[in-house]
């Protein structure tokens, strides 16, 4: 354990856990707007998979990243739009939809790998580090916070959007009607279905380039890539209180436990064997925290229940 | 009227999802009559298909009786795959611990340890869920993660067999398991093995138990109105605990018929939960869906799944076709069983067949609303 606590060790470690967080910062933001709305949406962890494919296989064929990230984008929102379809038009349990859409993910994302690529092959270059002048070199501080690549900065630079996006513009105030109370709102002239969709598809939208952030991080795709990623990204909107800020921190816990437990099994400090009791460490985490901040916080109130006019 | 329209969902989602199967086939190069005869052959063409199909059936029937269990009593139970995992693992402990009892007490020794096992995986998130208020969707989910791992460390580890370390090879796996744990086959030189007759058995048993007993009332009072159950004098949270271990046990016998029914005798892990429980866990809820959430109807339901994906591998070997189009398909049919509730309230608007609602026995076909059973347990 004494050779984790170095200076070298632990700056590395937490630049990589701010690395880990990324996708899951995406997916928590994306995933807040939507429940702020009163949608849960399930599929993540599908979307996530579909798009982690689309931007994996464009980045293989074109080398060109930003068109990666902006396939992920396009696929994030083709998903958003089905998922809308079903649960706003349609009025359908939103919960189970989302499974649907996760299965569905899971199994055409493998599919076309199999078929498309076959072999997992690298991506020829991943998402590459950008080292913000003068910042960058700072000494330690410089190497954990400022060299990062773009989709890192933007994700957080989107905490402050979101806040902005949800208190004070008047799409945001609808956002937040129509999710606590929609009859309400729906009688102030707010448009329910709209709202609830438009929200949908910056969630989804937001899921896909969290996709694309992962695989283009890891630089590979394979079956089942997220592992349960993007479940873990809804967890954290709702002990992060269905809040940017809360989204945010928690991404951020579990990219540096990510990273601690990576950087453990890496020096050995943990025996090969016991390093599968450490990845347990998310979900357990999650559970814990679920216990803890169960009755401390509130959900939006109309979470989860379709909305008609009766 | 309203019986006929509710039957005729699933048959309305297969097609799509038949329909939606020869797209992908057409994108993907293949004849999409030479792909359905090829899946249709390999589920169904031979005894041996049949027994295959019947086989991938049974973990299908267990887990989704056991979720319409928990969907009656307005508990989500995403977490099957976590509890077949964890009744695999106890019920391969028990065997390991005491191979040498006789066949015909360790077999159901083994059974009964699968059951406990996956009601221990279930009552976990159902007792959260109703004394701490966490959701359960996504605490099934976690224990689903947290499974995976603890498999992974017992077959790499304190579980591995004691060959593979000499040999150095490390393959994650238990050692074969005592023979006297083995379920019998039932046809000899098939595969067909008592699992099947075990899963059947419970599914008849989780109907029984649902409609002609005191638990069962219980529970779906429970299900239909927590409230009114609770002023009718029903613990509401011990049975919600009850509803997610029973159900979670369902799973826990699958997970012991997945090892006991193995060809090769031994718990084997490839580092992913779907490369032993074949994703059983998630299909079982589409199949829980297709059958109404009815523990009977679950059955013929398993039956055309557990063919769906076994005439998928066959798919693979002869059109190259990856049998990844299984899950993709099962996705399409959940979003469209879900989906229906509006297009088919229109339906009936139009048929005016609205006078006989409410009228859920449930001794007789699938439930006629599952959608708005499904949106009542969400809401719950």
């Amino acid at each position: 354990m004494s050779d984790f606590f170095t200076v070298s060790v632990l700056v590395s470690v937490f630049a990589s856990g701010i690395r880990l967080a990324t996708p899951y910062l995406l997916a928590s933001l994306g995933e807040t707007i939507g429940q702020r709305s009163g949608v849960l949406n399930l599929g993540v962890d599908g979307i996530m998979l579909l798009a982690a494919f689309g931007a994996y296989y464009t980045a293989l064929k074109t080398d060109n990243l930003w068109l990666a990230v902006l396939v992920a984008l396009l696929v994030g929102l083709m998903v958003g739009v089905v998922y809308g379809l079903i649960t706003v038009s349609l009025h359908a349990a939103q919960g189970i939809s989302g499974i649907g859409i996760f299965l569905f993910g899971l199994g055409f994302s493998d599919l076309l790998f199999q078929v498309w690529v076959g072999t997992p092959l690298p991506v020829p270059h991943k998402l590459p580090k950008l080292s913000i002048p003068g910042l960058g070199s700072i000494p330690n501080i410089g190497e954990a916070l400022f060299q990062h690549n773009l989709m890192t900065y933007g994700a957080f630079m989107l905490v402050p959007a979101v806040m902005f996006l949800l208190q004070k513009t008047t799409f945001g105030m609808n956002v937040r009607a129509v999710g606590e109370n929609p009859q309400a709102a729906d009688s102030l002239g707010v448009s329910v279905g709209r709202t609830r969709f438009m929200a949908i598809l910056l969630g989804s939208s937001a899921a896909g380039l969290a996709g694309a952030a992962l695989v283009l991080q890891g630089g590979i795709f394979q079956a089942n890539l997220t592992n349960g990623l993007g479940f873990i990204a809804i967890a954290i909107v709702y002990f992060g209180a269905w809040r940017p800020l809360g989204a945010m921190a928690g991404s951020l816990l579990y990219g540096m436990v990510n990273a601690t437990v990576v950087q453990l099994k890496v020096q050995g400090t943990i025996p090969r064997s016991a390093s599968d009791l450490a990845s347990m460490a998310p979900a357990v985490i999650t559970i814990l925290a679920l216990v803890f901040l169960a009755g401390r916080v509130k959900a939006p109130a109309a979470l989860t229940k379709p909305f008609a006019r009766h | 009227m309203k019986k006929l329209l509710g039957a005729s969902i699933p048959l309305l989602a297969a097609l799509v999802a038949f329909f939606f199967g020869a797209i992908m086939l057409v994108a993907l190069g293949a004849s999409p009559w030479e792909g359905l005869t090829s899946l249709a052959s390999g589920a169904f063409g031979s005894g041996d298909r049949i027994a295959a199909t019947l086989v991938k059936a049974t973990p299908l029937i267990l887990v989704g009786a056991g979720i319409s269990i928990a969907f009656r009593t307005s508990v989500v139970n995403i977490g099957g795959e976590g509890q077949i995992v964890a009744g695999a693992l106890l019920s391969t402990m028990v065997a390991l611990a005491i191979p040498d009892v006789p066949r015909i007490l360790l077999v159901p020794i083994v059974m009964v340890a699968g059951l406990v096992g996956g009601a221990i995986a279930g009552a976990i998130p159902g007792a959260l869920k109703a004394y701490a208020s966490v959701n359960e969707i996504l605490s099934t989910i976690m224990l689903n993660i947290i499974m995976l791992q603890f498999m992974n460390f017992l077959l790499r580890g304190p579980l591995i067999d004691p060959l593979e370390v000499e040999a150095g090879t490390r393959i994650p796996q238990t050692a074969r398991l005592s023979d006297n744990a083995a379920l019998p086959t039932l046809v000899s030189g098939s595969r067909l093995h008592l699992g099947v007759v075990i899963a059947l058995l419970a599914a008849v048993a989780a109907w029984a138990m649902l409609w002609r007993t005191p638990l069962g009332f219980r529970l779906r009072a429970v299900g239909h109105s927590p409230a009114a159950a609770r002023s009718a004098g029903i613990k509401v949270e011990r049975h919600i605990t009850y509803a997610l271990a029973i159900s979670g046990s369902l799973g826990g016998l699958a997970g012991a018929i997945l090892v006991f029914g193995s060809e090769s005798q031994r718990m084997v892990t490839d580092g992913s939960t779907a490369g032993f429980t074949g994703s059983a866990g998630f299909n079982g809820i589409v199949t829980a869906l297709f059958g109404g959430l009815h523990p009977l109807w679950t059955i013929p339901s398993a039956v055309l799944f557990g063919g769906l994906l076994t005439g998928a591998t066959n798919l693979q070997r002869a059109l190259q076709v990856p049998a990844a189009l299984a899950v993709a398909l099962n996705g399409i049919v959940v979003i469209f069983v879900v989906s229906s509730n509006r297009v088919r309230s229109r339906l009936e608007e139009l048929l005016q067949a609205r006078s006989e609602f409410k009228n859920s026995s449930g001794g007789d076909g699938p439930s006629a609303d599952v959608d708005s059973l499904i949106e009542e347990v969400e809401h719950a």
